[in-house]
């Protein structure tokens, strides 16, 4: 089946013209329609102007075109702009918004010759760790109907492992997609903050955010990244470095690379296989001749209440936007505060209303240095825990999660219980660094993927996918499929 | 920090989030629970640490001040919910 095909093998067989890329997208689209009304990854498709897309991309195969991801179908998280396309971040408050522009990340995906495809769900407004809090639905896990496929980009991950598209973009604020990529079992890689532009991603938290790819494999991930990395002027944040190059590194050897095992993270609750995975994969990078060290991050302990002060923070001001009255849902009110409050409380689920309220306390006055300010001061000293552990290491080797996909319904009802999951994968956005998630094994009962985590230093990508990789190709993980 | 807590329709009301009752119930509840979590901030000796605001500060991101191309009118008008004469209609403000 062509949608099962990563895209390195699918462009080596659309440059040899033995595939059209009018057939490879029909394959996803028919994958599509058999799985994904239980999986729930996409919340639109627009089948029409995808093979359009294909068909252009196959004029210009025929020509003899040479691009890094002509004809490859890629499909999008709910919360990038693509012009012509509606955009939700899973709520309804956007009500029928139709994106009048293109994110910079799709402009170059776009460039690349990548057909631009569907609307992948998550949770609201990126805010949450199963996407259960879409709107519209969760995202199954396509291992096992019964769990959650993580969150928030859970319809990235899902479509992904179930080879309903190539690869996707998803964005990771405290680990949104890693998370998914682990609980889903493909590979997903938070590039360095400023790496890649925002510009079109709507904003939950400014400081934070990054968009990266959902693949099949690290080459694959490796590809994407040249694309969508980059110095972008409409973006003020993105940081005018050169974009090393990715996928060339992936075949230097790792022998002697030093990588971190930050003792506060092989702790109690940490799931025993989990461990168990874990461990065997650090014995699989050691017959490399890669050397494992004992790393401290001593202050791993207080990054989740860092993230949900700076978090929330920054959403309450970023989705202060969401009035009524220039797009979106509106609610009507006799005034326009009446209007405001009606359109918000309708429009945004519980979720983000409690993220809100949260940020908009921790900046009020009389709050603000008790609770803002002084995350902001932890946020520094985590900071320097990484820069410190990368005088040592290369890379920092952790479980993606501490537990693989749990049930639907699980943790809903308590919040902090849910913001306690993302433990492992927080703080890499606290610094601002690189990470990435890959298939390290399975949990049984039922049978559910495990994901193995890797962190680089700022910038330091390249490194990084060379010790992904490495591990990829000595293990078959990545080979298996799920069920669905 | 004050151990005294929120009062959630206070909040709400200043991100304008209007709440059913229910709704204000749980959140007081969750939202201390998270507050009392995050308490644990106190134990960390932050003097002399200056905050971080971006985990790639850079300074002074410039451009020249030149007349672009930007959104056409019409598309920027097209996803309001009301408008009228290439205006946003909003409820009157002023009597």
């Amino acid at each position: 089946m062509l949608n099962s095909l990563d895209i390195l093998k699918l462009c080596e067989q659309l440059n040899r013209r033995e595939v059209s890329a009018r057939e490879v997208m029909q394959s996803c689209l028919r994958r599509i329609e058999v799985v994904d009304s239980r999986l729930h990854a996409f919340l639109n498709v627009d089948a029409e102007d995808a093979l359009a897309q294909a068909e252009a991309a196959d004029r210009r195969l025929a020509q003899g075109e040479q691009l890094p991801l002509l004809g490859v179908p890629v499909a999008i998280k709910d919360a990038i702009a693509v012009r012509g396309h509606p955009l939700t971040c899973a709520s309804r408050i956007l009500g029928n918004f139709v994106s009048p522009y293109d994110a910079t990340v799709i402009e170059k995906l776009k460039a690349a010759g990548a057909v631009v495809f569907g609307r992948l769900n998550m949770d609201e407004f990126a805010m949450g760790s199963s996407t259960e809090n879409s709107a519209f639905g969760p995202t199954l896990n396509p291992w096992h109907p019964e769990f959650v496929a993580g969150g928030s980009s859970g319809g990235s991950a899902a479509a992904v492992a179930a080879d309903e598209c190539l690869a996707a973009l998803g964005s990771d604020t405290g680990g949104s997609i890693r998370q998914p990529a682990a609980f889903c079992g493909c590979v997903g890689l938070k590039p360095t903050y400023g790496r890649v532009s925002r510009y079109g991603l709507v904003a939950y938290a400014s400081s934070l955010d990054q968009i990266g790819p959902l693949t099949k494999t690290v080459a694959d991930a490796a590809i994407m990244l040249e694309v969508l990395a980059g110095h972008d002027p409409r973006d003020s944040t993105s940081v005018p470095v050169p974009v090393p190059a990715c996928v060339a590194a992936l075949q230097q050897p790792v022998k002697g690379l030093r990588v971190g095992l930050p003792k506060e993270y092989f702790v109690g609750g940490l799931d025993a296989e989990v461990k168990a995975a874990v461990q065997q994969a650090i014995r699989t990078l050691e017959a490399q001749g890669v050397e494992m060290r004992e790393i401290s991050l001593p202050h791993t302990d207080y990054a989740i209440a860092t993230y949900y002060i700076i978090a929330t923070a920054e959403a309450s001001a970023n989705l202060a936007r969401f009035d009524g009255i220039r797009y979106g849902r509106r609610v009507d009110g006799a005034d326009p505060i009446e209007l405001y409050n009606r359109t918000r409380g309708e429009g945004f689920g519980a979720e983000v209303k409690r993220r809100i309220i949260l940020g908009a306390y921790v900046l009020s006055s009389g709050y603000y240095d008790a609770y803002y300010l002084r995350a902001q001061k932890v946020r520094t000293l985590i900071r320097r825990d990484f820069l410190k552990a990368f005088e040592q290491v290369d890379a920092i080797l952790t479980p993606t999660s501490p537990t693989p996909a749990f049930r639907l319904g699980e943790k809903t009802a308590d919040p902090l219980q849910m913001y306690l999951t993302d433990i492992f994968t927080i703080s890499c956005n606290l610094a601002g660094l690189c990470g990435i998630s890959v298939p390290c094994g399975f949990a049984s009962n039922p049978r559910r993927p495990i994901g193995l985590q890797l962190l680089g230093r700022h910038f330091g990508e390249d490194t990084l996918l060379r010790l992904a990789y490495a591990y990829e190709q000595a293990t078959d993980w990545w080979k298996q499929k799920p069920p669905c | 920090m004050t151990e005294s807590g929120m009062n959630v329709h206070h909040v709400a009301h200043l991100a304008r989030l209007e709440l059913s009752q229910a709704e204000a119930a749980a959140f007081q509840t969750q939202l201390q629970q998270v507050l009392n979590y995050v308490e644990k901030l106190k134990e960390v000796d932050i003097s002399g640490v200056e905050p971080t605001a971006h985990p790639f500060p850079l300074e002074n991101v410039t451009r020249p001040d030149e007349v672009r191309e930007s959104l056409p009118h019409e598309e920027a008008l097209r996803n309001a919910p009301a408008r009228s004469e290439g205006l946003f209609v909003v409820p009157k403000i002023v009597e």
